[in-house]
């Protein structure tokens, strides 16, 4: 498909643009959706490493020193950074900026915060969207910031390549609810603050649980020790998911890793028509309305409700 | 309605006001930045915090980067006389004067006529109650104008 003006623009480097079209992707608009056609065949190459773990652990103190590393080694870093918003008033206060340290004028770095905005399945996509949109700017790495397990507010699983959680030593109950669906959800695992006592043990437990998880794309969980205070690690960590990325690529199509994210997403999408198609075809419709009254007054159960009002939908179609 | 902005399509969702909160100099504590920032989240608005000792240059690459509505400036060391009209400087050189700026922090009358002059939309003194704050904000992201 030819690049319409706006994916011109994301091309040629136009930040502004950039910025714009994330605010655009993040509102759902469809406008967005046509850019983000044009510019598919331009993405799915970069490193996508989603960087999880529990609150102050260290995640953006890690993504500040990863953009270091990359900076020096050539490579251009997006980063998104997502945090929950207030279920009570909507907003957010989002501070990951606060720990990066970089030259503000480096074109070779762009770095948004998102809020949740209170749609898990809404935020996977708009947070894969602008991960598209950030390769297609020509980002050769993207790093996405999420709290919680991974499963909490993103399912950082359905947009990274490389999924690495984050824990500190002695984090006590967190890591055992962690430790239950741990080896799902992780290819690397950081031990951060090692300068910390108790962080070999911590260390040794994670790599003892690796050797059980089932291996994908051949891969079996790492365990890395960092420390952003004494700059410790940073690079066993690069090299890990580097690693991890070439078991992931090398099975080219076949990838389960791949295979699975993708299938996650046209799912997701799909559902959001069906969601479409069952509010224009029958909840706006007085039937349903009607339908609704029958069930208050018990002349019809919901479970004949649901099926009525599924055979309706179905010989419309 | 100050939150939404522009044409929606179906299932689209109305943004949040987004403001980059910032604390320009070299003085040490945020305190006041943080109060607003939360009371400006509890009003449901998306805050980037961007923190301490941060130069012109990072707030506006942040405000850019950010899509933000409007940039807060908490300014206690007295250089706002350079800092501010910086800040405006960078805003006016990437064609981003449609981002509202206020400023708050200790600002004698005269200094502040001069930002005023210069294109700050608002300015806080210590006394200002949080109420003020937050629909001051409203009104600039209402009138941010629309999207270049
Ligand atoms: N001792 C020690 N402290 C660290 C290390 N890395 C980060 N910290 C500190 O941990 C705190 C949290 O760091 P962040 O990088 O903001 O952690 P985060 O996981 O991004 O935090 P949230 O985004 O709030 O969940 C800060 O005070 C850091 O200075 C480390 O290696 N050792
Ligand atoms: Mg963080």
């Amino acid at each position: 498909m030819a690049a319409g003006p706006v994916a011109q623009r994301i091309l040629q480097g136009d930040r502004r643009a950039l910025a714009r079209l994330i605010s655009d992707v993040e509102e759902g608009r469809e406008e967005a959706r046509e850019v983000l056609r044009e510019l598919y065949p331009r993405t799915g190459k970069a490193p996508v490493v989603g960087i999880s773990g529990p609150l102050g652990v260290g995640k953006s103190s890690l993504i500040n020193q990863l953009i270091q590393q990359l900076r020096t080694a050539g490579k251009k870093v997006g980063v998104i950074a997502v945090d929950p918003s207030s279920p009570f008033s909507g907003g957010a206060v989002l501070g990951d900026r606060i720990r990066i340290e970089r030259d503000p004028d480096d074109p070779g770095v762009f770095f948004r915060s998102m809020a949740s905005r209170g749609h898990a399945g809404g935020l996977s996509q708009s947070t894969r969207d602008a991960v598209r949109l950030l390769e297609a700017f020509g980002m050769d790495v993207v790093l996405v910031e999420t709290v919680g397990s991974g499963q909490v507010d993103v399912e950082i699983h359905d947009i990274a390549t490389t999924r690495v959680v984050v824990v500190v030593p002695h984090l006590g109950d967190e890591v055992q609810t962690l430790k239950a669906g741990l080896f799902e959800i992780a290819d690397v695992f950081v031990v951060n603050k090692c300068e910390l006592p108790g962080a070999d043990l911590a260390a040794r437990d994670l790599k003892e649980l690796a050797t059980l998880a089932v291996p994908r794309d051949g891969w079996v969980p790492r365990v890395v020790l960092t420390s952003t205070v004494e700059r410790k690690g940073i690079g066993e960590l690069w090299s890990a998911v580097r690693e991890h990325e070439s078991a992931v690529h090398e099975g080219g199509g076949s990838s389960e890793v791949l295979r699975e994210r993708a299938e996650r997403e046209v799912r997701g999408l799909l559902q959001e028509k069906v969601e479409q198609l069952l509010q224009e075809e029958l909840l706006e419709d007085p039937a349903w309305a009607r339908l609704l009254d029958r069930l208050m007054d018990k002349e019809v159960d919901p479970y004949t409700a649901a099926d009525r009002a599924f055979q309706e939908l179905k010989r419309r179609l | 309605m100050p939150e939404g902005k522009g044409r929606k399509s179906p299932g689209a969702k109305v943004r949040p006001i987004r403001v980059l909160i910032a604390k320009p100099g070299l003085d040490g504590h945020d305190r006041g930045a943080k109060v607003v920032a939360r009371a400006l989240r509890d009003a449901g608005m998306e805050v980037i915090y961007a923190g301490l000792r941060q130069t012109p240059e990072d707030i506006v690459a942040a405000a850019m980067e950010e899509d933000v509505d409007i940039i807060g400036l908490s300014i206690l060391s007295g250089a706002h006389n350079v800092l501010v009209p910086r800040v405006l400087e960078l805003l006016k050189e990437r064609r981003a004067i449609d981002v509202q700026v206020f400023a708050g922090g200790i600002i004698p009358d005269e200094d502040a006529a001069r930002l005023r002059k210069l294109g700050v939309k608002a300015i806080f003194g210590p006394g200002a109650s949080l109420e003020t704050i937050i629909q001051t904000a409203r009104d600039l992201a209402a009138k941010r104008v629309a999207r270049v």
